[in-house]
């Protein structure tokens, strides 16, 4: 199925990369707060897609990142981890709904979306500030930048989303 | 499964990091990424010009005195051999100072002769070591980084010890291994140590913030306010010195007579 939506998720990753490297990672909102708006690749990519190239997507989407910001694979990690945990997830914020042949993310309510977005991003924090920081006596400091960095990307996210709505019927 | 490998594979190159030196591979003076960010810092620098212009400026006006002070030599010495440092100009093209391990990317590579573990200061004081180089760009591990370990000293002391960073906040430094029979007081200068060979002595690194005995109550951790601003960096000079080549043989030549 290479069409147009193919295209478009190419024209997503690179564009995401792009703008989470040159603008994003310099920030430093605070000193420390660097948003992670590339997550949103993972909220956007579509959802009947095979697993195995999402997985593997969000994994070079990560070490792409990874590239730019010299943190070897902490983004890489991070980001496997939540495309593995996706479905599992959606099952659990969109419920029975997901079992719809004509569910689409557009279609959720509001809270739903942004329950299925901060539930990603938060996981996708944790796993990058632990590996990065590594060790337990920094467990306060771990979640410290969790909260701070996680509720940048939010709403960041947020914004991207209203701005760029996938689906608009 | 996929992701498992996957994990094992982002979670080996990352175990990897945590020995001494950055993977080869995995930087961001590689060519892809330094071209990038030369195109966007060739955008961005025009920004602030005029600010750096002044900062030039100001370095120029004091290195001019200290140079009127000594007095002109008539003759300049074009022996080269005799020349202890040697010293390059750069950009920063990529900074970063969020991170438990910064790394900093410029625009001088191994076509320009810079080479692994040359010392990167700035007008100001102290920045880091080069950690990697690819031909036109290095990334340089900046002293905000929890690998990074240079040898300092009190200004016009001989004490010298470890110069290391805790990830706790961008404006302060900690150094380490001072014995507690030093006098210190607060404001006193820290300026790199002899004992490298990657830095000249006396390059200054900035003053003492806070002092506190170690949990052995024998040697003092000082927390170090830095005279860099780490989130402002722009014009770079990077430190070539000949001799070290001929030190590190000599040490490992010791080393090595010492074993038999």
């Amino acid at each position: 199925m290479i069409n147009t939506n193919f295209f478009i998720n190419i024209l997503r990753f690179t564009l995401l990369v792009l703008v989470q490297v040159i603008v994003f990672n310099r920030l430093n909102f605070f000193g420390f707060i660097n948003p992670m708006v590339y997550i949103l690749f993972l909220y956007w990519f579509p959802i009947k897609e095979n697993r195995v190239a999402f997985i593997g997507l969000s994994f070079l989407l990560g070490l792409s990142i990874d590239f730019f910001s010299d943190t070897m694979a902490f983004h890489a990690a991070a980001t496997a981890t939540i495309a593995y945990l996706r479905p599992a997830i959606m099952r659990f914020v969109f419920g029975i709904n997901l079992e719809f042949q004509s569910f689409k993310l557009g279609n959720a309510t509001k809270a739903q979306q942004i329950t299925f977005l901060a539930l990603l991003i938060i996981v996708h924090h944790f796993v990058f500030f632990t590996l990065e920081i590594f060790s337990f006596s920094n467990m306060l400091l771990i979640l410290k930048k969790v909260f701070a960095t996680g509720l940048a990307t939010l709403i960041l996210c947020m914004l991207f989303n209203t701005l760029f709505s996938v689906e608009k019927e | 499964m996929l992701y498992i490998l996957l994990l094992i594979i982002s979670l080996a190159l990352s175990v990897q990091s945590h020995s001494f030196h950055q993977s080869k591979f995995f930087n961001s003076s590689n060519w892809i990424t330094g071209s990038l960010y030369q195109t966007s810092f060739n955008i961005t620098s025009y920004f602030d010009l005029k600010e750096e212009n002044n900062k030039l400026v100001e370095d120029n006006k004091k290195l001019r005195q200290a140079l009127y002070n000594i007095g002109i030599k008539d003759t300049v010495a074009m022996d080269t051999t005799a020349i202890n440092y040697k010293v390059i100009s750069g950009q920063v093209i990529k900074n970063s100072y969020s991170n438990n391990r910064n790394y900093i990317t410029i625009n001088k590579g191994k076509k320009d002769s810079i080479k692994q573990d040359m010392g990167v200061i700035t007008d100001k004081g102290i920045l880091g070591i080069i950690e990697n180089t690819s031909s036109k760009y290095a990334s340089v591990q900046s002293v905000l980084n929890q690998h990074s370990n240079i040898n300092a000293k009190i200004k016009n002391t001989d004490h010298f010890g470890s110069l290391i960073w805790n990830a706790k906040g961008y404006a302060t430094v900690q150094l380490i291994d001072i014995p507690r029979l030093v006098p210190l007081t607060i404001g006193d200068t820290i300026v790199t140590g002899a004992m490298s060979s990657i830095f000249p002595e006396n390059i200054p690194i900035g003053t003492i913030k806070e002092f506190n005995l170690d949990t052995s109550k024998s040697f003092y951790t000082i927390d170090v306010t830095l005279f860099n601003d780490m989130t402002n960096l722009k014009n770079i000079y990077i430190i070539v010195n000949p001799n070290r080549k001929e030190i590190l043989e000599l040490e490992k030549e010791t080393i090595t007579n010492d074993q038999h």
